[in-house]
């Protein structure tokens, strides 16, 4: 494998890792004679998937040898390192040569900057198989394509800390809700919710009136490439349960990103889903002061927290339908199967949920088992 | 009770966003009272907070285009209401660029504080978002806890100097010690100091002036001897707290006063158009 990345390719290049860093912590790298260089991650519960599929156009060279497979995976770390500040590489690299150093077993990134400065790096690597995750976007009932601005706007309404949203769609609007689970009682947390009609998509198609529940943070790691290269992204969804697909491509690069979303298995929550586009459509504009108004005896004292629910607990597996394929996926099943009877969330899909707030503080706490968390920043209780 | 509130100037929106910031940097909680002219913000001095305790007043008017009220009852012409002040920054500075934002109060899972706001789009149909900030409402008999502190007794008025300044050296310091002793006498002298075994920090400000309080008799006048223009008053406070006030303030005050009443508790007043913030910091022994 000998590939050389020249000018402002190169700088798509890291931005392409840096976005895929937001899944996981393995880079897996396949270069292919045909269809170009693949880089593909996933996460460590194999709820999110993405991949940049580089055309061997994008490149000013691209060898790879006749008949020997290659494929490697390495910690997406040490390949950020080196493309680490991605200001600066705009100003001062001029080329990114990659090539594969059989004597040594080492993948080699060099670096060719201002003046004649030459950065090299050398990285190890691991064989793998191939990774790659089974969807077919064009079999999706619901399509979108919006300018990324667009997105990266309305995710700029929900706190970085806000794990999971809710989509849901009608026939001209699509809105985002923030998605709080009841199961934890959380009355605290603040409720976002925006609508984005029809107009303001490139591309709006909905035959199923569908509402899923699925991960920000992959979205937004997909919103930084997608932002900075300018390129529209389009969205593929069916119904809950069914993975989301975030898509950017043009004529030399192509970029996809899979996500799980929250099953199906959850009725309440999809039928909590439906409200929202059957309710009158601008309570902006007809607001009746009166429909605002808060009858309460304020002689007792306050305590809406105290009287959430936090009685039924609903027994959920979630349906892990995106299925990846290579050599660790026999753990995964397994994993799969053996969920934690009392959580809501199976931590296959969204990593570990843990009680948010001092109100879950009176409830058992060995009731949340983390069977498989999420690749970062989870802190386990026990 | 009802309350609605309407914003469409974007230099209010500003004004009232750096408002809440600045409270959001102080106190995760407090109360927020709402009256058919003010709103104020409320901390009382509680032991579990430190025996920090906050007063920030706001005239409805210079904020919101249009307000409406209506209380818990006709006597009681007032809404109080137990609040994150973080919450209610995040739902604002998300629509910094509305076209125009309402505050409502809204009885959702939870009583509400819900803002919703009329965002420009490209298309000719407005984007709309609503964030729900859950607030508890304060029942009236607990009101009594949130009046307005009265104006301490103390020794000494001065005006602060520049808080910029004033916070690169409490940053400083805060990194040799836990505490901090203020000093100011009656010539418009002021020391913040650090005395720890290893080293001990003295940073002087002069000139400052100290404000004219009309006819408060303690200060001088009345009974007692006038207090000795050179004399120190000092208070010794947790360095923590006095940084936080420092760090937060994003209300660019055109007056800052500082008063101290000797060992008791340092009491630190911003005042800026129609704002006006008051932050009481206990004296520790």
């Amino acid at each position: 494998m000998d590939c050389v990345v020249t000018g402002g390719n190169v700088k798509v290049l890291a931005k392409a890792i840096h976005s895929l860093s937001r899944i996981g912590d393995e880079l897996y790298i396949e270069p292919q004679e045909g269809p170009g260089l693949a880089l593909r991650c996933v996460n460590s519960s194999r709820s999110a998937y993405g991949c940049f599929l580089f055309s061997p156009l994008f490149f000013s060279r691209y060898i790879v040898p006749n008949g020997i497979a290659f494929r490697c995976r390495m910690s997406i770390k040490s390949v950020q390192a080196v493309f680490r500040s991605l200001a600066s590489l705009e100003k001062t690299v001029e080329k990114c040569h990659i090539h594969l150093d059989k004597q040594k077993d080492r993948l080699t990134f060099t670096l060719h900057c201002k003046y004649g400065l030459l950065r090299t790096h050398n990285l190890s690597f691991q064989d793998s198989e191939t990774l790659q995750a089974v969807f077919d976007k064009n079999s999706c009932k619901n399509v979108f394509r919006a300018n990324p601005r667009l997105l990266v706007d309305t995710v700029a309404h929900f706190p970085p800390s806000m794990e999971e949203v809710t989509l849901s769609v009608s026939d001209e609007r699509m809105w985002l809700r923030n998605h709080v689970d009841e199961e934890l009682g959380d009355s605290s947390a603040m409720l976002t919710e925006l609508f984005l009609v029809s107009d303001e998509f490139d591309h709006f198609a909905v035959q199923a009136h569908t509402s899923i529940t699925f991960c920000l943070k992959e979205l937004r790691g997909l919103l930084f490439f997608a932002e900075n290269t300018g390129l529209p992204i389009s969205m593929y969804f069916d119904e809950p349960g069914s993975p989301l697909v975030l898509s950017v491509s043009d004529s030399i690069l192509e970029g996809d990103f899979v996500l799980a979303t929250l099953s199906d298995d959850t009725r309440n929550d999809t039928r909590r889903g439906d409200t929202p586009p059957a309710r009158p459509p601008d309570d902006f504009m007809n607001d009746d002061m009166d429909s605002y108004l808060i009858a309460m005896d304020t002689s007792i004292a306050p305590g809406p927290s105290t009287t959430d629910s936090t009685s039924s607990k609903q027994q959920v597996v979630a349906n892990h339908r995106t299925r990846l394929h290579s050599e660790e996926e026999e753990e995964a099943e397994t994993a799969e199967k053996d969920g934690p009877p009392n959580k809501k969330f199976c931590s296959l899909l969204f990593g570990s949920v843990l009680p948010l707030s001092s109100q879950m503080s009176t409830q058992p706490v060995s009731n949340q088992e983390v069977l498989a968390s999420d690749s970062d920043d989870d802190t386990q209780i026990d | 009770m009802k309350f609605r509130g309407k914003i469409v100037d974007v230099a209010c929106l500003n004004h009232f966003t750096r408002v809440v910031s600045t409270i959001s940097k102080l106190t995760k909680t407090c109360a927020l009272r709402l009256t058919p002219d003010h709103l104020f913000f409320v901390l009382c001095g509680k032991v579990a907070s430190g025996g920090v305790a906050m007063w920030c007043e706001l005239a409805q008017a210079n904020i919101f285009d249009e307000y409406q009220m209506e209380g818990v009852s006709s006597q009681d012409n007032e809404i109080c209401l137990e609040v994150t002040p973080e919450n209610i920054f995040r739902a604002l500075r998300t629509v910094h660029n509305a076209k125009s934002v309402k505050v409502k109060l809204t009885k959702k899972h939870c009583p509400c504080l819900t803002v919703a706001a009329e965002l420009p789009t490209m298309s000719s149909v407005n984007r709309v978002v609503t964030h729900d900030v859950p607030v508890d409402v304060i029942p009236r008999r607990l009101w009594h806890e949130f009046k307005e502190p009265s104006l301490p007794d103390f020794d000494v008025s001065v005006y602060l100097p520049p808080l910029k300044t004033m916070k690169n050296v409490v940053d400083r310091m805060k990194n040799l010690s836990n505490f901090l002793v203020v000093e100011a006498n009656l010539s418009g002298q002021m020391t913040l100091k650090i005395e720890t075994d290893l080293v001990s920090v003295t940073t002087h400000f002069k000139d400052l002036g100290n404000p004219h309080w009309g006819d408060r008799t303690s200060q001088d006048g009345g009974s007692q001897s006038p207090r000795d223009l050179d004399a120190m008053a000092q208070a010794r406070v947790d360095i923590r707290k006095l940084q936080q006030f420092l760090v937060g303030q994003q209300v660019n005050p055109s007056r800052a006063i500082c008063n101290i009443v000797h060992q008791t508790v340092l009491h630190l007043i911003l005042l800026h158009q129609d704002v006006s913030l008051q932050y009481f910091i206990p004296a520790l022994a």
